[in-house]
């Protein structure tokens, strides 16, 4: 009877890191199915040259770091940053666009900061605004979607599987006018000398609330964040600062209707990439703070920065800077918003320089 | 009954299967008498027993083994009659399979009793005297720390203890020693609380089981009925809230200072195991030498609960309750959640309750352990709301500072955080060794202080020598001038009064020829005229043919021959 002795506890729950990253990919299917039945078939390849570049990336910087390859590829992150960078990506990206992204999410966002679990900043966020910075004419051109043309017949959306790839693979093959578009973000923060109405009434692309085909590839993300939620793969302290305080910003600098309008709070809350950035970006939790207090923080300050950077700053959607921003944050506010242990009057706060208890 | 007890939730917890019902159905058993029994001197926290008995002593059953060595120490009695076969290191309960030291006590298959003195009314003793009789029937806590029980019960004497609180959670999966023994012995615990309220006078009593013992719940109520001060109090069912701290917070909603005692707040908890063999030593006047022991696991064909002996191996429990030998993966002593893998070849001692057999499907070895993704399961499930992924994260930097800032000593191990942990992280032995590291610092620490302290005395000790050596030169050097100024006032005084007169200091100028002013004036005269002669004569040795230094030297003589003279015709005359 040879048993190695064992630590406790000799039981394990069941919840492991790759069924949660899979819950994740598996959230964003509601939104994923959206955004393929409004933009075509751009989404899908997206996700696919995402998750190709990311796993062989991955592979490799693992070969290279002599790391078990299969074992850490097995944990599904490298997917799971693949899948949030491709779904913020605009829809028939080109592909070294996506490879540039994923490229440096992957190597600098990931494994020079030592893989998985180490890196302070959210990879895909850091991808992300890379090519944001780098490519803003391919990074704000995105396509107008199905039924659009019933309203502007200027506009055609690019649904062919054939077409979409000749966008992507062979950029410029195909005429840039007539199937790209700026978003309803853009539209709103551009304008200066329209009304709200006189604006949706020229503008099809801001629809009823946020921009139509954007309000409901929104409330996709929510009810995919819902299921998480459910799942308890996160706690609501995220998302919940960071919606909270964005809708409270939007509230408190909405000019009403007029031109001067900065956007409604249902405008902010649906547009753009709010709801994929409240409930698949600011949870993500190894770049994001610790504790659920820490969370709420750390969610809030997101919201506040996007609300300010989509308002009064030079880009349209803000969501990816916010993050970054907020995890620079992240520890600081782990020092401060640490909870009260048992039996202790107070928590200690702070980041315990110069004060050692016991040394 | 007066007012609801009010249930507090308390933070995290976690609630993994329960595994109790298969070790439920068979009652308590009685395994057979084992051949060979170890008992360890340590079987509990503190100071081990020193034995009482020698090799080849025959003891019957209940005798006193060994006794105990202050109060952080605990008796030893016989399980049964026998021989004393030896006394030294044997087999013992613990994860790193030392041997410890021990009393090897071989049956003589009688199991006779010692002579017991029950005591007929307890209320007519005083709570010191009832104390001690728990004490001298070697009685520490049955819930797994194993604290001497008299010791605990005096060990805040001037905090006034207002609630006693029984603890019959057992919360953790597959332990149901608790529950059985209030099951099938309620009246006998209900006394042993009793006795405890004559020592403690609490004014109220909580008995708090996890509602997932329904049975045990209703035999106690029946049991306490009679007396109101007693309740029993079902509290929800998830773990720990078996944890001393935690069922404390349960109940009274307060919480135990950090590094403090339950006490401190007026409260202390007793097993209901500790309970019954209160009972026992007071009602029966038996001493500890028994306990309900859980066999449970898979790997046993009929999982059930025994009234062992204290000491019976391992391996005859498992082999009482059938084990399957080919099915065992993971032997634990304890629950899953707190306990350790032992070898079967150890006994069981006065804190084991629980033997699981585990099979491979029940217990599967961990897989290998992924980077933390500070996913914050592992804080949501903490009932002590620390952080355990940051605690983690300092541990591996080994980052005592801020693991101590992070409250790792308030850790209670219970495992919840490790449970839940995604990436399979053995959290809970990153913080028992971080704990062991700051110890171990802590105790160069001291030491060093200590080697500081006695440098700095010796310094100072020295320094303080060499101030009394130079106080006392000082003092001689004082005494000398004094003794100085003295002879020298003498000698003024004897010049004007002469010697005649001054009978010892004639006595002295015999010894030292004393001269007056004309002689010494001569005196020195004379030595210069003999030093000046000695100078010349070595010039002129060394210049033998200078003619000015013979004529110089011949001088010379002459001089000194002079004042020689009259020196010695001075001195002549006065001696005369």
């Amino acid at each position: 009877m040879a048993m190695a002795p064992i630590s406790p506890p000799h039981a394990m729950g069941s919840n492991r890191t790759r069924t949660i990253m899979l819950q994740v990919l598996g959230a964003t299917l509601p939104g994923v199915a959206l955004l393929t039945w409004f933009f075509g078939w751009g989404t899908l390849i997206n996700i696919l040259l995402a998750s190709c570049f990311a796993l062989v990336i991955e592979a490799l910087i693992l070969h290279l770091r002599k790391r078990p390859v299969m074992f850490f590829l097995n944990d599904g992150s490298a997917l799971v940053t693949a899948w949030l960078l491709a779904l913020a990506l605009p829809p028939y990206s080109p592909w070294w666009l996506v490879l540039v992204a994923t490229g440096f999410a992957m190597v600098f966002g990931k494994h020079l900061y030592g893989g998985l679990g180490q890196n302070p900043f959210n990879p895909a966020m850091l991808g992300y605004a890379v090519v944001l910075v780098s490519f803003p004419v391919e990074m704000t051109s995105w396509p107008v979607w199905r039924g659009i043309e019933e309203l502007q017949p200027a506009l055609t959306p690019t649904l062919g599987l054939l077409e979409g790839l000749q966008r992507v693979f062979i950029p410029g093959s195909l005429p840039a006018d007539g199937w790209a578009t700026a978003t309803a973000l853009d539209v709103v923060r551009n304008n200066s000398a329209l009304t709200m109405a006189e604006l949706r009434a020229t503008e099809p692309a801001l629809g009823g609330m946020a921009g139509r085909a954007w309000e409901w590839v929104s409330l996709a993300w929510l009810a995919g964040g819902l299921f998480l939620l459910y799942k308890r793969i996160y706690s609501w302290h995220a998302p919940v600062g960071m919606l909270g305080a964005l809708a409270l910003m939007s509230l408190l600098f909405w000019n009403g209707d007029g031109s001067a309008s900065n956007g409604s709070p249902l405008f902010h809350l649906l547009g753009g990439a709010t709801m994929l950035g409240a409930f698949f970006i600011v949870t993500d939790p190894v770049s994001s703070a610790t504790s659920p207090r820490g969370r709420l923080v750390f969610g809030a300050g997101v919201g506040v920065l996007v609300y300010v950077i989509r308002v009064w700053g030079n880009y349209p959607d803000a969501v990816a800077f916010a993050v970054l921003l907020m995890n620079l944050c992240a520890p600081t506010i782990d020092y401060y918003t640490a909870p009260r242990t048992y039996g202790h009057a107070r928590a200690t706060r702070g980041m315990g320089k110069g004060q050692s208890e016991r040394h | 009954m007066t007012a609801q007890i009010r249930i507090h939730d308390i933070p995290g917890g976690i609630h993994p299967p329960e595994n109790k019902a298969q070790s439920t159905t068979r009652g308590v058993e009685q395994p057979p008498l084992p051949a060979r029994l170890i008992l360890p001197l340590l079987q509990h926290i503190g100071v081990p027993a020193e034995p009482v008995v020698k090799v080849g002593d025959h003891v019957l059953k209940g005798q006193l083994l060994a006794t105990a060595q202050g109060r952080f120490s605990c008796a030893l009695h016989a399980p049964t009659s026998g021989t004393i076969a030896e006394i030294g290191p044997a087999p013992y309960p613990h994860v790193s399979g030392l041997h410890e030291p021990a009393i090897v006590l071989d049956s003589d298959g009688e199991d006779r009793w010692v002579e017991l003195e029950p005591i007929a009314d307890y209320r007519a003793l005083d709570h010191v005297t009832l104390v001690e009789k728990l004490a001298a029937a070697g009685i520490s806590g049955m819930g797994g720390a194993g604290f001497p029980t008299a010791t605990k019960l005096l060990s805040r004497p001037d905090h006034r203890i207002e609630t006693l609180i029984i603890n019959g959670a057992e919360c953790e999966p597959y332990i149901t020693a608790d529950d059985m023994t209030m099951r099938h012995y309620p009246a006998q615990v209900v006394t042993g609380i009793e006795i405890l309220m004559h020592v403690l006078t609490p004014e109220q009593v909580l008995i708090g089981i996890e509602d997932n013992k329904p049975e045990a719940i209703a035999a106690m109520r029946e049991a306490a009925q009679h007396n109101p001060t007693i309740r029993v109090v079902p509290i929800p069912t998830k773990y720990p809230s078996g944890g001393e701290k935690q069922l404390i917070q349960i109940l009274t909603g307060r919480e135990v200072p950090s590094g403090g005692l339950p006490a401190d707040i007026g409260v202390l908890c007793q097993n209901t195991g500790t309970a019954l063999a209160v009972h026992d030593a007071v009602m029966l006047g038996r001493p500890l030498i028994s306990r309900v022991v859980t066999l449970t696991g898979g790997a046993l064909e009929r999982p059930t609960n025994v009234q062992a002996l204290i000491g019976t191996p391992i391996s005859e429990l498992l082999a009482f309750a059938g084990l399957q030998r080919e099915r065992l993966h993971r032997l634990v002593l304890g629950g899953p959640m707190m306990g350790f893998t032992v070898d079967p070849q150890a006994p069981i001692i006065k804190t084991s309750n629980c033997l699981l057999a585990a099979t491979e499907q029940e217990l599967p070895t961990p897989p290998p352990a992924l980077p933390c993704i500070r996913c914050g399961l592992c804080a949501e499930a903490c009932p002590a709301q620390l952080l355990p992924q940051q605690l983690h994260w300092f541990a591996l930097g080994k980052d005592y500072p801020q693991l101590q800032r992070y409250n790792l000593f308030d850790c209670i191990e219970c495992g919840a955080c490790a449970y839940v942990c995604p990436s399979s992280i053995p959290l809970v032995q990153y913080f028992r060794a971080g704990k062991g590291e700051i110890r171990a610092i802590e105790q160069q620490h001291t030491k060093a202080e200590q080697s500081r302290v006695r440098y700095e005395q010796r310094l100072e000790r020295l320094q303080r020598e060499a101030e009394q050596r130079e106080r006392d030169r000082q003092a001689r050097a004082e005494k000398a001038a004094r003794a100085k100024a003295a002879r020298e006032a003498r000698e003024a005084q004897e010049q004007q009064t002469g010697a005649a007169t001054e009978p010892d200091l004639a006595r002295v100028k015999a010894r030292i020829p004393t001269l007056s002013p004309e002689q010494k004036q001569l005196k020195i005269a004379a030595a210069t005229a003999r030093m000046a002669l000695q100078k010349a004569q070595k010039q002129l040795n060394a210049n033998p043919d200078n003619s000015d230094l013979q004529a110089q030297v011949v001088q010379l003589e002459q001089a000194h021959a002079e004042a020689q003279q009259a020196f010695e015709q001075a001195t002549s005359q006065e001696d005369t």
